[in-house]
């Protein structure tokens, strides 16, 4: 399925020598001359993967020992930690969902750390206008949203990129990847992105694609997409060729890499990461948590939902390399968070406040990071939500300085604009 | 051809057929007024598919039976909980609104995989390619054959849920081949553009196989009518009340939400206000959400006793409707049980923010994705001058001068894609295949990603991957239609009044017909409408 061979046995490969001479240099970045070429501008892997539909903190990672949290979740709540189906215990007040128990072991390490009580600056409930203010990073909506393409249609990661220093690895390769077939806003923007997503039509021939290179010469959408296109299937090709085989920690039995699904994403993200010449930024992206309706505890909606996740972020560490990992932070975000009380129909409404993970051996992790308010009513974001007391683009912040090295200049300028308030949290990462 | 038959044909409708290029080309806004003036009664190739109230009458049956079967046997873990059908994550699906997505969906794959029936070129078989490998989610939920077996003897439930995903494969089926065929395509856009902004999406299985029947019978008998009577027949239909989650939604006071102590959902009244009426800016709060989802407590559908006797299988549970007053918008409905939604609907429909809202959208459709003000407000007059008729409404687009001015503003979508190439030659290509390439590219019919629908932006379907899916699947196309036509002439029926010298001569020196035929559908040009 990785091996994406053209018809007549011609490779990915040989379809460069019929490009024009900029693409075909370009694409030395990819092969074992690499070394001889600029080094990028960081060694540090950044991973986000945004969780659609609005994830339930609460449930996530559950604040047992909360006076108030039996009787506020209600049917929700789920069991004490060391009964049946109990969370798993994070130092005493605060519990991962047992169906995320693939993370724990990160837990224990100091390689996981949970963000709690946390919301972006958005206040509404509309998961649409919510995403586009966890993805384009602005404090407020737009006046009009901006074109798509358009300099405006930006997100703070493809901003953060922008603000890395420049040099000559930025002509050569590509710094940021999103796993899927369209690129999402967060990462959208002035610095170019490949995307990559598996393949079921049949290839085209070199030569064709040689004569579109052509045909949409000065076409402001379609060009720009197609060389993206070629780049990220050369890339996709170089990466998949030589990367090891995935490594299993001593003593984990190893699985194999799922086929499809976020898992099987996971896991060929986790193959273009491994290379120095690879992407230093990544996106996924995960639906499901929606959870209106039959939420349930152990089993049920979110459990269901909240399984392929861990899978993946276990196969994600499981296939990239030991070095690697350590280098590597994935930050996983959701627009908000969910009503804190059940609602009629044994789910949970659009909420504000919900929890973030940072996950990887770079964190500085083995701690939950909150300003607990508490779940009595009158604690409660208008009366039914969790009160948001951290600001997600706080944490965030703190990520791109201290991991990925943006200046501090930037920050509130140009990656979060009028975020002057939320100061980057310090130490989320291993120094 | 004449660029206004060109447009006509193209933007405002779903490619030219070859006789439409005539029929468009003497009076193109008198061919698309045509189209929507009366009702139509829907195309032949919807005859023979169920209704909504008959397969909601049997989901509920099944459910029940299911239950039973369960109760009869080991006790499943989680049992039915709040849905239907395993609920797996969605991988890229944006938000399935709730259950998550996709055990449904890469059951429907291997487009390719299956033989081409010997029609392709050899050498575009994806030997050494697998097709989109399953979720192992839905593979161990039991998709997987032989796994299944087993279980579904034991439930009826996994039976008719199976049943279920083969009646979308034809109702998808069904979809493309009406777009491929119709004779009134501006009507069939309209159509399409509705469904997508009352969506209601496979990506929540339990809908599987009411999608069809949504549209068929919420959608198309009112898209030249009332959007007052979309609204409603929309928001009544089983297939909303199960997506969006209102079916089991109870007043906390109610009578049965005083015995169960269950209560309120307010999805649905959400996604009417944000989503189908006012629009996000529209200038509604939180207790406006929660007074509406009180208003909306009891429009639920069938049990399975009663599976016969709802007509179109909406119930009114006067049992579960919140008692009391109640304020939307600052207008008070006092109590009246049903009658509290038909007048909140009305109230929305008439809304001014829901007139903006809906001019926007169709400007952005059939005009540009940044609509010009002028038009938006054009239309929005018009919705408000026509009471919110929509046949006077698709007029006004039609007279809109902005709609005429820029021939291809607006990118094609993968549905419009696949169509347009499909109507240039009237020929057929299996309609179940086709589905299978629509999902490759992204567009399955009825699969739109959130409640939101399918964007309407270029930015949305045109990224790096998606630009390689849609050549190669012109590519695939291209080899098809070989055969059949002649590079010059497609090109003409394809392109003729905007093509560029680039492009005719990239056809003309193309070193085989079918790769001329791939670069008129892959051009700029073609991609565009």
């Amino acid at each position: 399925m990785f091996s994406r061979l053209t018809r007549c046995g011609v490779t990915r490969r040989q379809l460069l020598v019929g490009l024009p001479v900029t693409v075909a240099l370009a694409t030395r970045g990819f092969g074992p001359v690499a070394v001889a070429l600029a080094a990028a501008p960081t060694t540090r892997r950044l991973v986000v993967v945004i969780l659609r539909g609005a994830l339930d903190g609460l449930a996530a990672v559950a604040p047992y020992g909360d006076p108030d949290y039996r009787q506020q979740r209600g049917p929700l709540a789920l069991a004490e930690p060391g009964s049946e189906g109990g969370v798993l215990d994070l130092g005493g007040h605060y519990g991962l969902h047992p169906a995320l128990a693939p993370l724990y072991d990160w837990y224990r390490n100091g390689e996981l750390a949970v963000i709690h009580a946390v919301a972006g600056p958005y206040r509404g409930r509309s998961h649409f206008d919510g995403q586009d203010r966890l993805e384009d990073g602005l404090a407020v909506a737009p006046p009009a949203a901006p074109p798509v393409g358009d300099a405006g249609d930006s997100g703070w990661l493809n901003r953060a990129l922008g603000a890395l220093p420049l040099n000559r690895w930025f002509a050569q390769s590509r710094l940021g990847l999103a796993m899927g077939q369209t690129v999402p806003r967060v990462l959208r923007g002035a610095v170019p992105v490949g995307s990559w997503a598996p393949a079921a039509l049949p290839e085209p021939s070199a030569d064709l694609m040689q004569r579109l290179v052509q045909l949409y010469q000065g076409d402001p959408l379609l060009a720009p997409a197609l060389d993206e296109g070629l780049r990220s299937q050369r890339f996709a090709d170089a990466a998949l060729a030589v990367a090891p085989a995935p490594v299993s920690p001593p003593g984990m039995v190893p699985t194999q890499p799922q086929g499809g699904g976020f898992p099987g994403l996971a896991a060929t993200l986790a193959q273009f990461l491994n290379p120095e010449t690879g992407p230093r930024v990544a996106v996924m992206e995960l639906g499901g948590w929606d959870t209106h309706a039959g939420q349930g505890t152990v089993t049920g909606r979110l459990a269901e939902a909240l399984r392929p996740l861990a899978s993946g972020l276990a196969t994600l560490a499981r296939t990239l390399t030991p070095a690697v990992w350590r280098q590597t932070v994935v930050v996983v975000v959701t627009e908000f968070g969910r009503t804190v009380a059940a609602n009629g129909t044994g789910g949970t409404d659009h909420g504000t406040g919900g929890c973030a993970f940072l996950v990887g051996g770079a964190v500085a992790g083995g701690r939950v990071i909150t300003e607990w308010p508490g779940l009595a009513r009158p604690a409660l974001f208008e009366g039914r939500d969790l009160m948001p007391t951290l600001d997600l683009r706080a944490a965030i912040k703190g990520v791109l300085r201290d991991h990925l090295g943006v200046p501090a200049a930037a920050m509130d300028a140009v990656v979060f604009p009028d975020s002057a308030g939320a100061a980057p949290l310090s130490g989320l990462i291993r120094t | 051809m004449t660029l206004a038959a060109f447009i006509a044909v193209g933007r405002f409708g779903l490619g030219a057929r070859p006789d439409e290029r005539t029929g468009a080309a003497g009076d193109p806004r008198g061919w698309l007024k045509a189209q929507v003036v009366g009702v139509n009664p829907g195309p032949v190739a919807l005859t023979g598919l169920p209704t909504g109230s008959d397969v909601v009458g049997r989901l509920v049956r099944a459910r029940e039976a299911g239950r039973e079967a369960r109760q009869g046997a080991a006790p499943l873990p989680g049992g039915p909980a709040g849905g239907f059908g395993p609920g797996a994550g969605a991988v890229q699906g944006g938000l399935g609104p709730g259950a998550g997505a996709t055990p449904l969906v890469p059951a429907l794959t291997s487009p390719l995989a299956e033989s081409e029936s010997g029609d392709e070129p050899p050498l575009m078989r994806p030997s050494r390619r697998q097709p989109f490998a399953p979720l192992p989610a839905a593979a161990a939920r039991g998709l997987a054959p032989g796994a299944d077996t087993a279980t579904a003897m034991l439930d009826p439930l996994k039976a008719f849920q199976r049943e279920m995903r083969d009646l979308y494969r034809r109702e998808a089926a069904a979809k493309i081949q009406i777009m491929a065929t119709t004779d009134q395509p501006f009507r069939e856009r309209l159509v399409t553009f509705w469904s997508n902004h009352f969506t209601v999406s496979v990506q929540r299985p339990v809908v599987a196989g009411l999608v069809g029947s949504f549209e068929r019978e919420a959608i198309r008998p009112h898209v030249t009518g009332r959007f007052e009577d979309m609204l409603r027949a929309a928001i009544r239909h089983p297939a909303m009340l199960l997506y969006l989650d209102n079916a089991r939604s109870i007043g906390p006071n109610s009578r049965a939400g005083q015995r169960n102590r269950r209560g309120l959902n307010e999805n649905l009244a959400r996604e009417v206000l944000e989503l189908h009426t006012l629009g996000v800016a529209g200038g509604y709060g939180q207790d406006d959400v929660r007074a509406f989802a009180a208003i909306l407590t009891g429009w639920s559908i069938v049990g399975p006793r009663e599976a016969d006797t709802g007509a179109d299988g909406f119930v009114f549970r006067p049992l579960a409707h919140e008692p009391g007053d109640k304020t939307v918008l600052g207008v008070r409905y006092p109590e009246a049980g049903e009658a509290e939604g038909g007048a909140a609907l009305a109230a929305l429909a008439r809304h001014p923010a829901t007139a903006r809202h809906l001019a926007t959208k169709l400007a952005r459709h059939f005009i540009a994705d940044q609509p010009p003000a002028a038009a938006v407000a054009r239309l929005e007059r018009a919705y408000h001058e026509g009471g919110g008729d929509l046949g006077h409404l698709a007029g006004a687009l039609v007279d809109s001068s902005e709609a005429w001015a820029e021939p291809l503003a607006k990118i094609k979508t993968p549905q419009d894609l696949v169509v347009s190439t499909l109507r240039l030659t009237g020929t057929g290509w299996p309609p179940e295949r086709l589905v299978g390439h629509l999902r490759q590219l992204g567009q399955m019919p009825f699969s739109a990603p959130s409640p939101a629908g399918w964007p309407d932006e270029a930015g949305y379907w045109i990224g790096p991957e998606a630009m390689m899916r849609r050549i190669e699947w012109c590519a695939l196309a291209g080899h098809r239609l070989a055969s059949l036509v002649g590079p010059p002439t497609l090109l003409e029926a394809a392109i003729g009044p905007v093509a560029r010298p680039e492009t005719r001569q990239a056809v003309l020196q193309a070193p085989s017909a079918a790769e001329a035929i791939t670069l008129v559908l892959a051009s700029p040009e073609f991609q565009r409408r």
